[in-house]
């Protein structure tokens, strides 16, 4: 397909953990993340979901550079990261920003607003000052604020103002792609909408892609196009958002719908209440990672590891159970398949 | 009808600072009923907490002050109590879960230690039957093996464990009133109904009362019996949870409900509340939600709406709803 403009195949991270300080000996890894393929298309949202612990927030580090990953590769436009230029990195750079959580954490609170957003255009010298201010103001305003605010220091504006400073940020070497890492979960509740329908107009008016990163599942709801939920450092389900929403497959996923509070009482609902906690990525069960917790495991669940396999166009799911389900018409998953 | 637990009438607590008086709750009224689970809805900021903490008087000092109200705790006034006798009633009558495991557990001592504290004060256990207490107790918030982990620490529980033994704390010396200030916002989903599911059963168990403060909708309408939600400083709505999801009848409800984006079904755009909280620093004389509201009148600027009853139960503090 021509539209996809990033993709990651089978990404690893392993952070090693050492015995001893002074003989560094590695002991063993943790598998941050552990084969994790998806593609981001032109203009769409793809969220990742998943509990804390799951490798969400490392695979956002690697589509950033600020990890690399321990094998596997991040394929942008048709170009590995690895292969690129130093010029190319430049680019790939700009074309990529990031949107944080806790945007009181985020913003220099010794810098004014406007140099703030003008910084990542001063750093890549692409406009003279007077344009940059320009730019400046007009971004302030795209982003819901006044031009005026420029000069003002980020402490005099509330959460919902600071997350627009930092969207205007990300947004000002007109970026292909945003990774937005839980943009709303600090934010006020009468903010939050706020902010989504501000993200979602300027992905409009853009066209840009996001990597969203929530755990709130109403919110990847609202404003995803396809949803890969992640356990363990692996994504066991991937699906168009109304499809995974509509006929969860993976245990898991089931139980992360089921345990997402619902906005009205009374509602109908799965009553799962999943035993245990997430089991330490440095010692992760055999087989498929989810079993000690799944209800309906099978003998195989704890001896081998469950591919994904497609169900339905589009929809990918790694388990034993589900498999048995429906009968498999496609083989495993491999990257070469999905492109 | 039956008596009410707790009464909080008319409070008014203000944070002296530089900048002048903010008045975080500024005349809060509200009764709890035994066995009852009250939900206290709202923003950061709106006061929520510091309605708790004045309720147990645990303001920080000198700088949060009471300056009115009750605070009648089966008749009697807990603001005029010395603070020994407050802290014969904390803990014992009525407890607290705060916000974060993380910080409100000390590091330094074990689980066993800081679980067994309470108990040691209140009941006078000694020795062998205290720590069998502890245990028991540890046991009631389905931490496993307990008499092992009494002598744990706290970096060697998880998240929601810690958050469970929180737990184990304030039920320890079967409190008839136990206050959770956002008790899972720092916990994951399937942790959160894990421990959501836990204390609905503590109290199916003990029938101990709860002021439950959240900014979740998701979590009232799971567990709250009677819901009130506070903007800027006050109530503006207190109605039974069916009635207040069903029939809202404050704008800033029905604005908050709408903006909700919802699980079961498909939205193209949300409904977005525009404009900011207000500071507490500078409130407008009316109504503190008239800048942002889609229904105001001119009255709204000038005059605090006054109670208005939908039904018995169902009071909202809104000029409109009065029509």
């Amino acid at each position: 397909m021509t539209d996809v403009l990033l993709e990651a195949q089978s990404v690893k991270k392993h952070f090693p953990v050492t015995k001893s300080f002074i003989l560094a000996r590695t002991k063993s890894s943790v598998k941050a993340v552990d084969g994790v393929s998806f593609v981001i298309r032109q203009g769409e949202t793809l969220s990742l979901v998943g509990e804390s612990g799951c490798g969400k927030t490392t695979t956002a580090k690697m589509i950033l550079l600020l990890e690399h990953p321990t094998t596997g590769s991040i394929v942008f436009r048709g170009k590995d990261l690895q292969h690129l230029t130093p010029m190319e990195m430049k680019e790939y750079r700009a074309s990529v920003q990031a949107v944080f959580q806790d945007p009181w954490s985020s913003l220099n609170p010794r810098m004014r607003v406007g140099s703030i957003i003008a910084e990542p255009l001063v750093v890549n010298r692409i406009l003279t000052s007077k344009a940059i201010r320009d730019r400046v103001r007009e971004l302030l305003v795209q982003v819901g604020l006044r031009p005026e605010h420029d000069d003002l220091y980020p402490h005099e504006f509330s959460g919902g103002q600071r997350q627009r400073i930092a969207i205007a940020r990300a947004l000002s070497l007109r970026p292909a792609v945003i990774v937005l890492d839980e943009p709303v979960s600090a934010l006020d509740v009468s903010v939050r909408a706020q902010i989504m329908n501000l993200l979602k107009d300027l992905q409009r008016e853009y066209g840009l892609s996001y990597l969203l990163i929530a755990h709130n599942l109403a919110t990847v709801r609202y404003m995803s196009d396809r949803v890969a939920v992640m356990y363990l450092g692996k994504i066991v389900e991937t699906a168009q958002t109304k499809q995974l929403f509509a006929h969860p497959a993976h245990p898991y996923t089931r139980a992360l719908i089921a345990a997402a509070l619902r906005s009205r009482p009374d509602t109908q609902q799965e009553e799962i209440v999943l035993p245990g906690e997430v089991p330490s990525p440095l010692n992760p069960p055999s087989g498929c990672a989810f079993h000690p917790r799944c209800s309906n495991a099978l003998p195989r669940c704890s001896e081998t590891l469950p591919v994904l396999q497609e169900q339905e166009n589009g929809h990918w799911v790694a388990c034993h159970v589900a498999e048995n389900r429906t009968v498999a018409t496609s083989g495993s998953f491999s990257a070469e398949e999905r492109t | 009808m039956t008596q009410p637990l707790l009464q909080v009438e008319d409070l008014r607590t203000h944070f002296l600072s530089r900048w002048g008086t903010a008045k975080a709750v500024d005349g809060v009224s509200f009764s709890v009923f035994p066995g009852e689970t009250l939900g206290l809805v709202g923003e950061s900021g709106c006061g929520k907490s510091v309605t708790c903490l004045s309720i147990l008087r645990l303001l920080p000092q000198p700088a949060g002050k009471i300056v009115g109200g009750r605070v009648l705790w089966e008749g009697e006034d807990l603001l005029k109590k010395s603070e020994g006798e407050m802290r014969r009633i904390r803990g014992r009558c009525i407890s607290m879960i705060l916000q974060d495991p993380m910080t409100s557990l000390n590091p330094v001592f074990s689980i066993g230690d800081q679980v067994a504290e309470g108990i040691a004060i209140h009941q006078r256990l000694k020795a062998k039957a205290l720590w069998q207490k502890t245990a028991e107790v540890l046991g009631s918030v389905r931490i496993p093996s307990p008499q092992a982990r009494l002598r744990e620490y706290p970096h060697q529980f998880s998240g929601g464990m810690r958050q469970r033994v929180v737990g184990a704390i304030s039920i320890a010396c079967e409190p008839r009133l136990l206050i959770a200030d956002e008790p899972t916002t720092s916990l994951d989903v399937t942790i959160q109904l894990q421990y959501l599911t836990l204390l609905k059963d503590i109290q199916k168990r003990t029938g101990v009362a709860m002021i439950f403060v959240t900014h979740d909708f998701g979590i009232v309408a799971k567990i709250c019996d009677r819901v009130a939600v506070m903007y800027a400083g006050r109530i503006v709505e207190i109605a039974d949870v069916r009635d207040l999801f069903d029939r809202p009848a404050h704008p800033y409800t029905q604005a908050l409900l709408d903006s909700i984006p919802n699980l079961d079904e498909e939205v193209d755009r949300l409904y977005s509340i525009e404009g900011q909280p207000p500071a507490l620093h500078s409130l407008p004389p009316g109504c503190a939600f008239a800048p942002r509201c889609s229904h105001v009148t001119r009255r709204c600027g000038d005059e605090y709406p006054s109670e208005v009853f939908l039904n018995p139960g169902h009071m909202a503090r809104c000029w409109e709803a009065a029509q």
